[in-house]
């Protein structure tokens, strides 16, 4: 790298390296680290060790790994396609179905919950369709699947896409040319380059299959239960900590064996790529078909559970029936304009504006940290030394551990600093960190030395090298990493994190408010305060994706 | 390495720069914080008023259901997050009287008070308010079919309610554990056997009451397939108050037969170590108060315990019946809770 050469004048390599994650780690060691392990030895003792709770660390591990792999498998079969679509095909509309695929992530449970009931529940559209079908679909183990894939394709999407599309068509034309045909060319050529990002985009999904916990228990019902579940009922519910500490544990430890998997598998295949890309329109039968095909199916499968929400926000769909012919139904504002009037007078009321710039505030400040952070990381996980090998499991163990037991050992690190608003950018940041540094270290280790050498022997100034090379393929992984910050952001990952501050509430707070308590108007407004939410992640998408554009060349 | 300390240490400094200020400046306002679950709401303007009279600034913790919240003062019980914690219900109480986290204080205001919700009688919880736990039906969907409604908790194995009723997950949700209760109440120790008999006859069961009232019950905005849900005797007045539009009758009702309901009631007390007992004791008669306890039924939907405040008119009209909920007592509760909880899962889940 640059930067590296340039202190490699003053200072040993070793000491460069270090320096490269003194940021990092502190952050870690501050948020992570400190207040997990402050948690555990407080709670976990001799106690954990009965035979009741390795019962339920037994049979909570079966199923949290079945439904893991099961989901995992499930999204890399829709997300891997839907990469090649929008890394490799220009069509009309394009910028909106991605950013389309990404909003889920950023939806509370209870609404994606509401939303698929909407559709597929005993009133919704598939039973208006065909009447006589009796299907349950909440409470199934295909609803636990079905929206883990719903809000994880989008991982798939971004990650393998940022180097589907940094990937040299003239290396698939060459194999073609020579006689391979399609499918030996995915298997030899284009799949082994794709490797790293493969495996990154697929350990991420996984971790936050394995960690599931909302999907599970909204999605899911009572008879299923993950680690992260059985946690939160004994650590809240029974008030059992050292059991809730032991299975704290397990799951740490299941996570950094993935993560050491991840490492030792994804060190042998570096792979060096061409800093440019082609983007074509649908040209033979074939392509146009698998465009038009996984068109259809994206937008099918994640418009239709989404457009319940503005739909149910703007039209009351049926009066109660004591009241038919009394009032009217049908399109109705209401909703949003009631947003606005604090009608109780609550302390806790929240106008919807504020609400949308606190949000967006929080996620302005998340995107900035977690770049900062996640850079020198990246850049030094680009080029593995053993420090590296050892160092970069730990990345991920923010991803794996209990929300619930790592929220108790905040309160009792932090106390009172909790009310500070301070705090929430930098609770989002540890869950954005381990995606922003995953999307960020396949590119960098991508940038081909050779070719930047030769730049430079050919009389390319540092700036120029930099410029012609590093930059293109650097862009697109900074757009990606920092769009996925800005939906965790949004998504409030971290609010069990921490203490909810009524002076700075979020939209996803504000949505919660309101399907707390019972009454139609209630209900409307928090589909309302959904939709508003859906919207900024759309533009919020939209406005990053703009600044792909200058100078570019690639549209 | 050598750095990472003094990196930690300046990190810390910093994230302590932003924190807000703590400590009270002797002529500024005292600052009295009251930990509290994610339900509590409370109008604006009577906590201005408090503010001004005592010269206090209030701020509100919100960390969490009633479960989480208490588990978080017990484990912070030696440097304390607030001066105050409300919310602890007759489920939770006797765990936290036995963790020790209260301090006594017995207010004035407590005489006011009818017995039966003094269920600490050293005085370190006191009451603060109700809730009914109830099965609320739609109306409509009775109308429709001309059923009769269940009167009783044995109708609800009857064969003509297959499949209508959706429950939380006591194991969850605290409505969900009232329920269990109210049925513990009626039948002892063969609750097993109802409830053996409830999932035979097809009864839901899901996480929590959000799920239940708006992705399942028929008579709520969500629509759903099931005509009876476990709510609280209030839903059908919030269902009149919040109605868009305006609504002259509740599209739903509360069966509030004897022995039907649960009845929850909820604490507030000192926490010990506070540095603001004087301004905490203050706070605890406001809460006791006619002007807090008649703005709770409107934020909360829950009952005033001081008897003589004014209810607002639809809780009257929606509750005219006197009730006879069913009670246990906060030692048995705490004694009995978790194998409970896992005879009922064991009988209703696998």
């Amino acid at each position: 790298m640059e930067s590296m050469n340039k202190l490699r004048v003053f200072a040993p390599p070793w000491l460069v390296r270090v320096s490269f994650w003194i940021l990092p780690l502190t952050f870690l060691a501050i948020f992570f680290f400190l207040p997990l392990s402050r948690i555990l030895a407080l709670t976990f003792d001799i106690s954990a060790f009965g035979p009741d709770n390795f019962r339920i660390a037994g049979s909570a591990l079966r199923f949290t790994f079945y439904q893991a792999f099961l989901s995992t498998f499930l999204t890399l079969l829709l997300g891997l396609p839907s990469a090649y679509l929008f890394a490799r095909y220009n069509f009309r509309g394009k910028s909106i179905l991605r950013a389309l695929t990404a909003v889920p992530f950023m939806l509370p449970t209870v609404v994606v919950a509401a939303g698929f009931s909407a559709l597929l529940g005993p009133r919704g559209l598939t039973h208006a369709l065909f009447p006589l079908s009796s299907f349950q679909f909440i409470g199934t183990l295909p609803a636990i699947l079905i929206a883990h894939v719903f809000y994880n394709t989008t991982i798939i999407i971004r990650i393998v896409g940022i180097a589907l599309s940094s990937l040299d068509p003239k290396l698939e034309h060459a194999a073609r040319s020579l006689g391979a045909d399609t499918f030996h060319v995915w298997k030899d050529v284009t799949l082994p380059l794709l490797r790293p990002s493969i495996f990154a985009a697929t350990l991420l999904v996984f971790l936050f299959d394995f960690t599931s916990f909302g999907v599970i228990l909204l999605l899911g019902g009572s008879q299923f239960s993950t680690i992260e579940v059985e946690i939160y009922l004994q650590a809240v519910r029974q008030l059992n900590l050292p059991a809730a500490a032991l299975l704290a544990i397990i799951q740490l430890i299941c996570t950094l064996i993935f993560s050491i998997l991840y490492t030792r598998i994804t060190s042998r295949s570096i792979t060096q790529l061409a800093p440019r890309s082609m983007l074509i329109k649908p040209q033979t039968l074939k392509q146009k078909l698998f465009v038009t095909l996984f068109c259809i199916l994206l937008s099918t499968f994640f418009l239709l559970p989404l457009s319940s929400l503005p739909i149910r926000s703007l039209f009351r769909l049926e009066a109660d029936r004591g009241q038919r012919g009394k009032v009217q139904y049908g399109f109705t504002t209401d909703y949003y304009t009631e947003l606005f009037i604090n009608r109780r007078g609550s302390v806790f009321y929240v106008p919807p504006i504020q609400a949308t710039l606190n949000s967006l505030g929080y996620a302005g400040a998340t995107v900035v940290l977690s770049l900062l952070l996640g850079y020198p990381a990246a850049i030094a996980l680009a080029k593995p030394t053993r420090l590296e090998r050892i160092l970069d499991p730990l990345i991920m163990l923010p991803l794996g551990s209990s929300a619930v037991m790592l929220g108790l050992g905040f309160i009792i690190t932090y106390g009172k600093w909790l009310t500070s608003p301070w705090l929430v950018p930098f609770a989002h940041t540890l869950v954005a960190l381990p995606f922003v540094i995953r999307t960020l270290q396949p590119a960098i280790a991508s940038i081909p030395q050779r070719l930047r050498q030769a730049a430079s022997s050919l009389g390319a100034s540092p700036s120029e090298v930099w410029k012609q090379i590093d930059f293109p393929i650097l862009r697109r992984a900074t757009l990606a990493a920092g769009t996925f910050a800005f939906t965790i952001s949004l998504g409030e990952f971290g609010a069990t994190l921490l203490i909810a501050r009524p002076e700075y509430p979020t939209v996803p707070l504000a949505i919660e408010r309101f399907l707390s308590q019972p009454g139609g108007l209630n209900y409307g407004q928090s589909m309302a305060m959904a939709t508003i939410l859906m919207l900024l992640a759309m533009v919020g998408m939209l406005t990053i994706e703009k600044f792909r554009l200058p100078n570019t060349g690639e549209f | 390495m050598k750095r990472l300390p003094l990196l930690l240490l300046s990190f810390c400094l910093l994230l302590a720069a932003c924190a807000p200020q703590a400590t009270p400046t002797p002529t500024g306002p005292q600052t009295l914080t009251i930990m509290t679950h994610d339900s509590f709401a409370v109008s604006e303007d009577i906590v201005k008023a408090f503010e001004q009279a005592n010269n206090a600034k209030i701020v509100f913790l919100q960390s969490g259901d009633a479960g989480a919240v208490l588990n978080k003062a017990i484990l912070t019980k030696d440097a304390p997050l607030a001066d105050l914690l409300f919310g602890v219900d007759n489920t939770f109480l006797s765990r936290a009287l036995a963790a020790n986290i209260f301090e006594v204080y017995a207010s004035p205001e407590l005489e006011n008070i009818p017995a039966a919700f003094k269920l600490d009688a050293s005085n370190h919880a006191l009451p603060v308010d109700y809730g009914d736990v109830c099965i609320n039906y739609d109306k409509d969907y009775f109308t429709d079919k001309n059923l009769p409604v269940p009167q009783s908790l044995e109708e609800l194995t009857k064969p003509k309610y297959a499949g209508l009723l959706v429950v939380e997950n006591p194991a969850t949700s605290s409505t969900g554990l009232a329920f269990l209760l109210a049925t513990i109440a009626h039948y002892g120790d063969s609750f097993t056997d109802y409830w053996r008999a409830l999932k035979e006859n097809g009864v839901v069961v899901v996480d929590g009451w959000e799920t239940a009232y708006y992705t399942n019950f028929s008579g709520s905005s969500g629509h759903g397939p099931q005509p009876m849900v476990v709510s609280y005797r209030t839903s059908p007045a919030a269902e009149v108050i919040f109605a868009d539009p305006p609504v002259t009758d509740a599209p739903t009702a509360s069966i509030d037969s004897a022995g039907s309901c649960f009845r929850q009631i909820e604490f507030v007390g000192i926490l010990k170590g506070t540095q603001n007992r004087n301004l905490a004791e203050k706070f605890i008669d406001f809460m006791l108060g006619q002007q807090f306890q008649e703005d709770m039924p409107l934020q909360m939907f829950v009952l005033p315990v001081n008897p003589n405040t004014f209810v607002p008119l639809e809780f009257n009209e929606y509750m005219r019946n006197s009730i006879q909920p069913a009670t246990l007592s906060p030692d048995v509760i705490a004694a009995n809770r978790d194998e409970w909880i896992q005879a009922w899962t064991d009988v209703v889940l696998k």
